[in-house]
């Protein structure tokens, strides 16, 4: 195929016609695991002898269509915003930081030990960005020694990073329980922070301004890994770090900051999810956010604008199956399941994208 | 009409055997490319079948739908005159079609025998006793000798390759394919290979064998047939190769694969002596270089590398070459000793510093280091100028100038690309070179390392590549030249260096005499 003899115009056709198919493609790849995953859970509903639409209604009836759940979800939103653009920043570069748990329980605990003592003595803008600063920090920390070891050691991350979560999950619970422990109640938790000094929220709803964060995190995200040469940088790395070394790049220095960036955005979380919603963190207290968002972030093929749509479809179904479960009996665990189908189906889809690419090798 | 051979069909069928695998009219089909057009082709027990072509030509097409890779578009695959589809990799074994590539496919943890018993059920022994024996018993019917309980790794991969075929003689192959599998073997090796190919088809079976080097070709070869753009458009029959001398018969291969004969001889004069300015200072000096943590340690390198000069080093791969290339690069780091650029040491910079000081460096290792596949050809035309302007304006990738980059060196350098945008390693071989050099080049470069740059290329891509060697060196940049072809340092280059065992063995000029000195050099009977 020769392009010097195209003209201008058919390049550009056949580029637009290129770029709608593989949209299209992107589409299919993308919903078509999730239509998949709802019929499916909805046949181990029937199994179950629980009528899938009257589930399924009660779910999206609570989660997307009332306007207390409405906000819930949209409130839920914003940590796990931060969670996936933490996913995507490692993700990108070809580092599977699966320590964000860990991360983020690290980040929540450091924060809402410190907030509830300063606010009182600053004003409410200072102590929540102190309080989302220390969170950040800490997270980055706790994942900076996973960074070494491979940025120095070629220690494989995927085995140090869930290491450090059995350490950061225990710590955490430790740390609540004698060291930050709130010596006014006898339930081992830390201080809570006043309502007043909390995230503001928006409009007038219950939604808590982290939902803003989350989006401009991702976004920010999204935008430094597709048009930045610092994301080019990590996603050089990520795609063939031999070609990065005779690049000149610095790998080891990238990963660290991968690392840092990574565990800084979890630990971001953490902290929005205590200053903007919950205010204290109990004993023995873990989420398991990171873990639930690794399928959606793939899903989105590390795409920011993909994954808001899939943490949106997330945190409908967990604030929704809470409220099915009392109606329906359906525990609301049950949301698990359907995520975890979700994978199944991810792993299929992902197996046919490879053999229609190999086939179009 | 394609010009099949129009006397294969004159021949009484008497005096042939009947063709193993017969393609009429198979046509195969990527997005935006037509790899294999209505071939037609016999591949006939007893001969063997040699398969030139160009990178991209569409061997390796041809090869995958033979050996059950790739279903074909069009057209029909008859076995043994039956239409009958290869559909699988399983299914070319059941009708005994083996493939050997140039990369071992053997496990190298394993011993031969383990090696050869993977196959079995999973509920079954391994015998290796039996195995062994049956192994030694195929090897020697084609006079192949090895060691089954040798360990793999241990083994050269010309003895891999020749325990490879021996495991598919143990499965009943009937019909071989060769695929460059003599690209990555030491003369030697080859020339085994070759042996061995004509023993196989004196014992009756088909092979197919694909090559880039038109000797072997035609010292192996019973019938050659040539690729061009997804066509077939000839060969030779085994009746016109045994008329033909080795030299007409390379001759009218050329001439076949490029429609002239000019490709063949080349330049084959002496390079340009005239742009060496040996009486300024030299632009690159080494000056008792050691870099040990290689795995061949480098120890006490020295030259100059005056501008203009194109130093070759010569070697059988593996004494270090690689090494060199990584450490004056900056990606190997020093032991001891200096690197000098320009009057300037260098040794202690990083990679990227060294290059702003002009150090270019193109590797042979295109896919491996030298660009990322998945990435646009685009963006690994920049891939060692991330951030810098107009590519990049504080940190933010400036689209339009990226691609007007891409088009203006798409041009220049003729790179055969569907798009721009087009991922690098979705490209041939030959263009992806294209886009190394390209890269490289750019800019002004004072010291330009190429390492195997005509590695793997068809000819025309190799003499363009030669062409940019010589004008790398006559805008007055130091070149260093490293190779395994003889020929390919005594065309290009001013001195030659033989690498031995991590060492310069000794330098040599290149005038009357050189081949011979080198020769002397790289067998170590000049230490």
């Amino acid at each position: 195929m020769n392009t010097q003899t195209m003209t201008d115009d058919t390049v550009q056709t056949t580029e637009m016609r290129q770029k709608l198919r593989s949209i299209a493609g992107v589409l299919l790849m993308s919903l078509g695991p999730v239509l998949m995953a709802f019929i499916l859970s909805g046949v181990i509903l029937l199994i179950l002898k629980v009528n899938p639409f009257s589930y399924y209604g009660y779910v999206f009836g609570r989660g997307l269509l009332s306007p207390t759940g409405v906000q819930a979800t949209l409130t839920r939103m914003g940590p796990l915003l931060l969670i996936a653009a933490s996913l995507i920043v490692a993700f990108r570069a070809g580092i599977w930081n699966l320590g964000g748990d860990a991360q983020f329980l690290v980040g929540a605990v450091f924060c809402a030990a410190a907030t509830p003592l300063m606010a009182p003595h600053v004003p409410v803008w200072l102590g929540l960005l102190a309080g989302a600063a220390i969170s950040a920090i800490f997270g980055g920390l706790w994942a900076l020694l996973p960074a070494f070891l491979r940025a120095y050691q070629g220690l494989n991350e995927i085995i140090t990073t869930l290491m450090m979560n059995f350490l950061g999950i225990s710590l955490a619970s430790v740390l609540v329980k004698l060291v930050f422990l709130d010596p006014s109640t006898t339930v081992p938790q830390t201080r809570t922070l006043a309502v007043e000094d909390r995230l503001p929220t928006l409009f007038g709803t219950t939604i808590s301004s982290g939902l803003i964060i989350g989006l401009v995190a991702i976004l920010a995200v999204h935008f430094v890994m597709t048009r930045t040469a610092f994301g080019l940088r990590l996603r050089v790395v990520g795609g063939n770090a031999s070609a990065a070394v005779h690049a000149g790049l610095a790998v080891p220095l990238l990963t660290v900051m991968v690392f840092a960036i990574s565990g800084g955005l979890a630990g971001l979380s953490g902290g929005v999810a205590i200053l903007g919603q919950y205010g204290n963190v109990r004993a023995d207290w873990n989420p398991a956010y990171s873990l639930s968002i690794v399928p959606l972030v793939f899903l989105a093929r590390f795409n920011g604008f993909a994954a808001i749509g899939f943490v949106g479809l997330f945190s409908i179904l967990s604030i929704g199956a809470e409220s099915a479960a009392r109606r329906t009996g359906v525990p609301n665990y049950f949301t698990l399941v359907t995520i975890g189908i979700l994978l199944v189906m991810l792993a299929v889809s992902e197996y046919y994208s490879a053999k229609r690419q190999k086939a179009g090798a | 009409m394609l010009d099949a051979h129009p006397r294969a069909t004159d021949i009484p069928s008497g005096t042939e055997a009947p063709p193993i695998v017969t393609f009429e009219g198979v046509t195969k089909r990527y997005p935006g490319i037509i790899a294999n057009d209505s071939i037609d082709m016999e591949f006939r027990a007893g001969e063997v079948h040699v398969l030139l072509g160009e990178n991209g030509a569409g061997k390796s097409t041809l090869v995958s739908m033979l050996s059950g890779l790739q279903q074909p578009d069009d057209g029909r695959i008859l076995i043994d005159g039956v239409e009958k589809p290869i559909g699988s990799p399983g299914e070319a074994l059941e009708i005994g079609i083996s493939t050997v590539f140039q990369h071992s496919m053997l496990v190298p943890s394993l011993t031969l025998v383990e090696n050869a018993t993977l196959g079995r059920k999973w509920w079954q022994k391994p015998d290796r006793e039996g195995t062994a024996q049956v192994m030694n018993a195929a090897a020697e019917r084609i006079g192949v000798r090895l060691d089954p309980m040798a360990l793999t790794g241990d083994l050269s991969l010309g003895e891999r390759q020749q325990a490879e075929i021996t495991r598919a003689l143990m499965r009943g192959a009937r019909f071989l394919i060769l695929d460059e599998a003599t690209a990555m073997l030491t003369p030697d090796d080859a020339a085994r290979l070759g042996e061995l190919m004509r023993r196989l088809a004196a014992e009756g079976m088909a092979v197919v064998f694909i090559t880039h080097k038109l000797n072997e070709a035609v010292a192996y070869g019973d019938r050659v047939s040539v690729l061009r753009l997804g066509k077939k458009v000839g060969g030779l029959s085994p009746e016109e190769l045994k008329s033909l001398d080795p030299q007409e018969a390379t001759n009218a291969v050329v001439q076949l694969m490029f429609g002239t004969r000019e490709a063949s001889t080349g330049e084959r004069d002496r390079p340009d002596a005239t742009t060496v300015d040996r009486s300024a200072k030299p632009t690159l000096e080494l000056l008792a270089l050691y870099a040990k943590s290689g795995r061949v340690p480098l120890e006490n390198i020295e030259f100059k590398v005056w501008p203009g000069e194109i130093l070759g080093i010569a070697g059988i791969d593996g004494n270090g070459q690689k090494q060199l290339a990584s450490t004056i690069a900056g990606q190997a780091p020093v032991s001891d000793g200096r690197i000098i650029l320009d009057g300037a040491y260098i040794d202690k910079m990083t990679i990227g510093q060294r290059r702003e000081k002009g150090l270019r460096y193109v590797t042979d290792d295109r896919l491996g280091e030298g660009t990322v596949g998945t990435f646009p050809m685009s963006i690994n035309l920049l891939l060692k100028e991330i951030g810098q302007t107009p590519y990049w304006r504080g940190g933010i990738e400036q689209p339009e100038a990226i691609r007007e980059n891409a088009r203006q060196k798409v041009k220049e350098f003729d790179i055969r690309t569907p798009s721009i945008d087009t991922p690098v390693g979705k490209l041939s071989g030959g263009n992806i070179q294209k886009v190394l050099l390209a890269r490289e080049l750019a800019g002004a470069a004072r010291v330009v390392i190429f390492e195997k740059p005509t590695y793997g290329l068809d000819l025309a891509n190799i003499a363009a590549t030669k062409m940019r060697i010589r004008e790398a060196a006559q805008s007055g940049a130091a070149v260093i030249l490293i190779s395994t072809e003889l020929d390919e340092l005594l065309e290009l280059s001013h001195r030659i260096a033989v690498m031995d065992q991590g060492r310069v063995a000794g330098i040599v000029e290149n005038e009357d005499g050189a081949r011979h000195k080198i020769g002397a050099l790289m067998s170590g009977a000049e230490k």
